[in-house]
């Protein structure tokens, strides 16, 4: 397959920069992979993981929203945050699943979107950490 | 005589205690500047990532949007980022300075949001509108309190309280050098030079009208970001030469006071010898 440039930035860092076969990431609709040569796409992405695919080796990454935008040359995606598996804090995370849904059953005075949110973040970063276990 | 050596030497010793503060605060300043100037490389590729994006997008299908069509301006909002400390030479004075000379003559339709006790200090008694006050976060900026920030400005715009939104920051050129400069975010306005307007297609999921309502608050609070983190640098940069300029000047003025410091000296030890000398001779006769 041929490569093509990938980028992504977070506020806090430049988080990954190399020339890649396919990425996959999850969409608005569901499950979109990028090719070199797509048509040009903007998109605003889920909270979920990614994978980038280059020659045999998958990498995986979590990310928190944001959006894709694939041009002819490059393709960038923008989010607030992105984590490997290796750098999530697995009981933190556990610990941030727990306060959401404590949150979500008292169901009175809460902000259900912000700590649906914030759960759904949790049970993302618990999931792609475990992909460096398999390791 | 021994009274003026007393007081200079006073001086001399309470010039040297602000020199050594001066001293201290210069290098804790340039160590946050070298952490300030490694964010704002880690941070520079994501805002200006996004403000690219934004305007490949806007320029392509730009005027569709409700949000971002030229209107008659009449609020106006500036959202003004100064510092918390002070001591900074003239950082915060040029940052107000710049809003005042716009803003001027139109008290009632000028909205703030301060960002910084210098510029809170600044606009206290003033006729604008002060919408929210943001203190201690200039120092280190999240990316949190951008968005919180451009929520607020954001809403106003959306619900048609205010017609522009406009930042007041200082961009980080280098060491030496920041400049003061006011950017408008709303309306939209082309930040580089506009690229040719090829109708290139692009794919927007699930519909343009809905990218927009995402990308639109995705980039007032990036630029937001990119804002803050630009002055924060700027911030430890002009505070770094304000302190070195007073470290200099401390310097030269204790040379100046020793100069007539042994003056001083050297004409209370002539008067001394001089009246020993002349009693010498009266008693001699």
């Amino acid at each position: 397959m041929s490569l093509f440039h990938l980028d992504i930035v977070t506020p806090k860092r430049q988080f990954f920069s190399d020339d890649i076969d396919m990425v996959v990431v999850k969409g608005i609709d569901g499950e979109l992979a990028v090719l070199k040569g797509r048509a040009p796409l903007i998109t605003p992405l889920k909270i979920g993981k990614i994978r980038i695919f280059k020659e045999d080796t998958v990498l995986v990454a979590a990310i928190e929203d944001g959006y894709i935008s694939v041009d002819e040359n490059s393709t960038t995606i923008v989010t607030k945050g992105a984590e490997w598996p290796y750098e999530i804090d697995i009981e933190g995370a556990m610990e941030d699943k727990r306060r959401a849904e404590e949150a979500l059953r008292r169901d009175r005075g809460v902000d259900v979107v912000q700590a649906e949110l914030f759960l759904r973040r949790a049970l993302n970063r618990i999931e792609v950490a475990q992909y460096h276990k398999k390791d | 005589m021994a009274q003026s050596t007393r007081d200079i030497k006073r001086r001399i010793k309470s010039i040297g205690s602000i020199m050594q503060i001066t001293k201290a605060m210069e290098l804790v300043s340039s160590a946050k500047l070298t952490k300030a100037k490694e964010r704002l490389i880690r941070t520079r590729p994501y805002y200006y990532t996004v403000l690219k994006n934004i305007q490949q997008t806007f320029n392509i299908v730009g005027d569709r949007h409700p949000l971002l069509m030229d209107k008659e301006i009449n609020k106006s909002l500036y959202i003004v980022i100064s510092d918390d400390r002070g001591l900074a030479g003239g950082y915060n004075n040029n940052i107000v300075k710049l809003v005042e000379d716009e803003a001027k003559g139109r008290e009632k339709d000028v909205f703030l949001i301060l960002i910084g006790t210098k510029s809170i200090d600044y606009f206290r008694n003033s006729e604008y509108k002060i919408i929210k006050k943001f203190t201690g976060i200039t120092e280190d900026p999240l990316y949190s309190d951008a968005e919180k920030i451009g929520e607020l400005a954001f809403n106003l715009y959306k619900d048609y309280e205010v017609d522009e939104i406009k930042v007041a920051f200082t961009r980080f050129v280098n060491n030496l050098t920041h400049e003061p400069e006011i950017r408008q975010l709303l309306p939209y306005v082309s930040f580089w030079e506009e690229e040719d307007r090829k109708n290139k297609v692009i794919d927007f999921e699930p519909s343009p009208e809905e990218v927009f309502d995402y990308l639109i608050p995705k980039y007032v609070n990036s630029y937001i970001y990119g804002a803050l983190i630009e002055a924060s640098c700027s911030e430890q940069a002009a505070r770094r030469i304000a302190m070195e300029v007073a470290t200099d000047n401390a310097k030269e003025i204790i040379e100046e006071l020793k100069v007539s410091y042994n003056h001083a000296r050297q004409s209370a030890i002539t008067t001394e010898l001089n009246e020993i000398i002349t009693s010498a001779e009266v008693l001699k006769e």
